[in-house]
């Protein structure tokens, strides 16, 4: 199978920022805001080079949000920065109606997203905002899944008219896909090529996929691996043709199996070509305290796990 | 249009408007509608300089956010007598495949309509970023938004209040209809909203009153001067107090009419105490 390499370990956040760096210097439309947490959201650089493309909101996010509404009234391209779960649940309404109703070309950037947010628990571990954001209707939902992906994501979207719901993570993780890669939304990509399963995976989960085909070569299965990063809109057409291979389907998320990617796999695959599937993704609980590797293993969200899940899923294939 | 009887027709046309539009498909909100008649004539008609045409961004004009958009019969009346669209088309309120939804929205891509509000409490902080974005722009003209006084005990309007002083948007004016009614009853007994003059002025706003939001010359007069306290530094904000239901006698002074339509014989009564001036639609 076709390898990949683990060019360092990064935070996806950090590519966030790195992008945001990038948007700084070449389009002079787009603006930063941040609720208290510019540090862990990398973009100082931004706001050192634009002072005065940058708004400090403080710890008020649902004003954040109306704000940045306000500010695409006058041509600006607002990229709003908080944690995950502050970015959705806790602004469900100023999003839905002061953004998604209104059309509003306002990108919502979201870090520390899922259960690798780690030692400060569920209080801070969001788990349903890929379901959230992905019922808006208009809203578009992206989950990079390495710094290099996330830099280009977040260099595309601004392109991109209309609402954007960008979400990535805080743990420093393998840096694998390619550097200057262009990032179209919506399209999947085609990781590995194999016959006897499809494994499509979103966000931190992809690396861990990648070792999972690895693992279940030597054991003779041939895995595909697709890594989704654009949730919504989704490319079926890309699943449906791997699955018509394959007969089997394995999702894999950091995320509620709840309104995640699985559910809009399953229901891609149920009105086109229904395959057995397994779900990799956290069974309708909220986090916990932990490292993020001990997270992962406990909540069942690792390599190992896929393993197991496309042994499990190969069973049920006519 | 700057003679005070022809605004006064304005105000009588668009209070028939107002109780007709509610009347046809027995709902929408009439009270607060007919409180804030005046001040949108005013300020439509005699404060804002408009550009001819609408866009979405609103460069070099002044542009305004309605944050109680439950009061959408009023602004759409405004707007269709502003020339925003078609008079004609007030008589598609909350009816099926409108633009006229029940609460104002960009969705359908009504003409004069920016942001869509309702649900409430959300319009400051749009008026606030808008305001940031004609700063980026070098564009001097204002952002004026209108805000129910009930509303204010959602808590966003506060954070916007803090950030708006806290970061010199000088460019905003801020109405509250004080009518000191809400769904449920009286402000002071739903939940007392306590001295909001000294509260605006505590987050660091410039803050005016307006005794009477009713009498046109008087709110003419109050936002005349509430331009002149803008490009100071401070965000300003003006208490306008107004009567619920203004204009309708038996809708005055009381919540009933917050969110009910009148009757066939209400409607009459209504029409019979505001005249037909410039055509109804």
């Amino acid at each position: 199978m076709k390898k990949y390499i683990d060019q360092g370990k990064k935070d996806t956040r950090s590519g966030y920022g790195a992008g945001m760096t990038e948007l700084g210097r070449t389009n002079p439309k787009v603006v930063a805001l941040c609720a208290d947490l510019v540090g862990s959201l990398k973009i100082q650089e931004f706001i050192d080079e634009n002072p005065e493309r940058f708004f400090q909101v403080g710890i008020a996010e649902a004003n954040m949000m109306g704000i940045a509404a306000g500010l695409t009234i006058g041509g600006y391209i607002p990229f709003t920065g908080t944690f995950a779960n502050f970015s959705t649940g806790r602004v469900y309404d100023q999003i839905r109606q002061s953004i998604a109703y209104s059309g509003k070309n306002v990108k919502i950037c979201a870090s520390h997203a899922g259960i690798t947010l780690g030692e400060d628990g569920a209080t801070h571990q969001i788990l349903e905002d890929i379901g959230l954001m992905k019922m808006l209707p208009g809203m578009t939902v992206i989950n990079t899944c390495d710094f290099n992906q996330t830099k280009a994501a977040t260099i595309a979207i601004a392109e991109h008219e209309g609402p954007v719901y960008l979400r990535f993570g805080r743990p420093k993780v393998p840096n694998f896909t390619a550097v200057d890669q262009n990032f179209e939304i919506g399209k999947a990509i085609l990781l590995n090529e194999g016959t006897d399963v499809t494994i499509v995976a979103t966000g931190h989960l992809v690396w861990e996929s990648l070792i999972a085909a690895e693992n279940l070569e030597n054991q003779g299965i041939s895995a595909e691996v697709i890594n989704i990063h654009t949730i919504k809109p989704l490319d079926a057409e890309a699943i449906i043709k791997s699955v018509k291979k394959t007969g089997a389907i394995v999702t894999a998320e950091e995320h509620n199996y709840l309104g995640g990617l699985g559910e809009s796999v399953a229901r891609t695959l149920t009105t086109n070509y229904p395959v057995p599937q397994e779900f990799i993704a956290t069974q309708d609980t909220f986090g916990e305290s932990g490292t993020p590797d001990q997270l992962m293993e406990k909540y069942g969200l690792n390599n190992k796990a896929i393993e197991k899940a496309v042994l499990e899923v190969l069973t049920r294939k006519a | 249009m700057s003679d005070l009887k022809g605004l006064q027709d304005l105000v009588s046309q668009i209070r028939r408007d107002i109780v007709r539009m509610v009347h046809k498909v027995n709902s929408g909100h009439p009270g607060g509608s007919l409180g804030c008649t005046e001040f949108m004539v005013a300020l439509y008609y005699e404060i804002m300089e408009l550009k001819e045409g609408f866009d979405m961004d609103g460069r070099d004009e002044d542009i305004f956010f309605l944050s109680n958009g439950h009061i959408s019969p009023l602004y759409y009346s405004i707007l269709a007598r502003r020339g925003y669209f078609p008079v004609e088309e007030l008589q598609t309120f909350r009816l099926l495949n409108t633009r006229l939804q029940g609460h104002p929205a960009t969705h359908e891509g009504l003409p004069g309509v920016r942001i869509a509000s309702g649900s409430l409490g959300q319009g400051m902080s749009v008026a606030v970023g808008a305001a940031l974005a004609k700063k980026l722009n070098k564009d001097p003209h204002l952002v004026f938004s209108l805000h129910g006084d009930g509303e204010l005990q959602e808590g966003q309007n506060w954070e916007a209040m803090m950030y708006a002083a806290g970061n010199n948007v000088d460019n905003l004016i801020a109405t509250i209809d004080h009518n000191g009614q809400q769904i449920d009853g009286a402000t002071s007994d739903v939940l007392p909203l306590g001295d909001l003059h000294k509260k605006f002025e505590a987050f660091g706003w410039d803050t005016l009153h307006i005794s009477n939001g009713n009498d046109l010359q008087e709110v003419i007069e109050g936002l005349k001067e509430a331009k002149t306290r803008t490009g100071k530094g401070k965000p300003v904000c003006i208490i306008m107090d107004t009567v619920m239901g203004n204009g309708v006698d038996f809708m005055m002074h009381t919540h009933a009419w917050h969110g009910k339509a009148p009757n066939d014989e209400q409607l009459e009564i209504a029409l019979s105490q505001n005249i037909e001036t410039l055509g109804d639609y």
